[in-house]
């Protein structure tokens, strides 16, 4: 199967591979996997205190379309308030990467990392404001 | 749906007996082959040929647990095969995350076999544990039981991906 020349861009010179120190409470954790082709996604948001996404990195065992969208989430992200990056939706995406209908998969799994993420930094704040 | 299950006339369970499934196939192999029916109408070989595509494909998923348990969910009700929807199970993703990552770094270990022989015996420690959890699932298939039989399918799929992985590496690394 042919790749777009966006995904081979992604996946040839990944943007914001890496990891956050977990420990930083600043820092938000979204790990997602997808049963079907046994993918697994690690999508880390540097939130500031005003709620807006500064650096985002992430690590994914996948294919090249899943790790295209991760890596383009990580972009799309930065500069973000947490419920702007929430609006983010799998079908964005899946245009901007023109990702065939079975690789929609990818762009779900990168929308569901986005939110296990915010849900997680939301679960934190409310740990500290406790 | 097919039942695979009756097809091949053993119990609805997650364990059967591999050698007899075997057996069987064989079987009904030899009396759905489409040669044996050269000479029929053509309703005859469209029907064998029906057949002898549902014993081939019947063969592969009882043969394999992770398609094996598929099968007796959708039986009961569970649909899993076409499913899209993500898993979120932090702490087995993480555990697998990390596997994934030593697997990525064996290259550059001092005993690469060693690391691999011991991420092997590691991962099929958890496979085993968790085909055992399905087995007892399964055999008192409640509704809640079935759910969480699904999860476990789910959990095996990546450990089979993993397992996968760990093989090609080790072809690679023997290369």
């Amino acid at each position: 199967m042919a790749y777009s020349e966006k995904v081979i861009d992604h996946y040839e010179n990944p943007r914001n591979v890496g990891a956050f120190d977990k420990n930083d409470p600043s820092i938000a954790t979204g790990m997602v996997g997808a049963p079907a082709c046994g993918d697994v996604m690690k999508l880390q948001l540097k939130v500031g205190e005003n709620g807006i996404i500064e650096d985002a990195k992430f690590k994914t065992y996948g294919c090249g379309s899943a790790i295209a969208s991760s890596s383009l989430v990580t972009e799309w992200v930065k500069g973000k308030s947490i419920d702007e990056a929430t609006s983010i939706k799998n079908t964005d995406i899946a245009a901007e990467l023109a990702l065939p209908p079975v690789k929609i998969h990818c762009s779900i799994l990168a929308e569901d990392a986005i939110k296990a993420a915010v849900e997680d930094y939301k679960s934190r704040q409310k740990a500290v404001t406790n | 749906m097919v039942n695979y299950f009756s097809l091949f006339s053993l119990t609805e369970s997650f364990d059967i007996d591999l050698a007899s499934l075997s057996r069987t196939y064989q079987e009904l192999q030899k009396l759905t082959h489409p040669d044996k029916f050269a000479g029929g109408s053509e309703q005859q070989k469209r029907v064998a040929l029906q057949r002898n595509s549902q014993v081939n494909d019947g063969y592969q998923v009882l043969k394999a647990p992770v398609s094996r348990a598929e099968h007796l969910l959708a039986l009961r009700g569970v649909e899993l095969a076409h499913e899209t929807q993500t898993m979120r199970d932090t702490d087995f993703l993480m555990q697998q995350m990390e596997w994934r990552e030593a697997l990525a770094e064996v290259d550059s270990a001092e005993q690469p076999m060693d690391v691999l022989d011991e991420l092997n015996d590691t991962v099929d420690e958890q496979q085993a544990a968790l085909k055992q959890r399905l087995s007892s699932l399964l055999g008192q298939p409640s509704q809640g039981n079935l759910q969480e039989a699904a999860e476990s399918v789910r959990k095996l799929k990546f450990i089979n991906k993993l397992q996968r992985e760990i093989a090609e590496t080790e072809e690679r690394l023997e290369a």
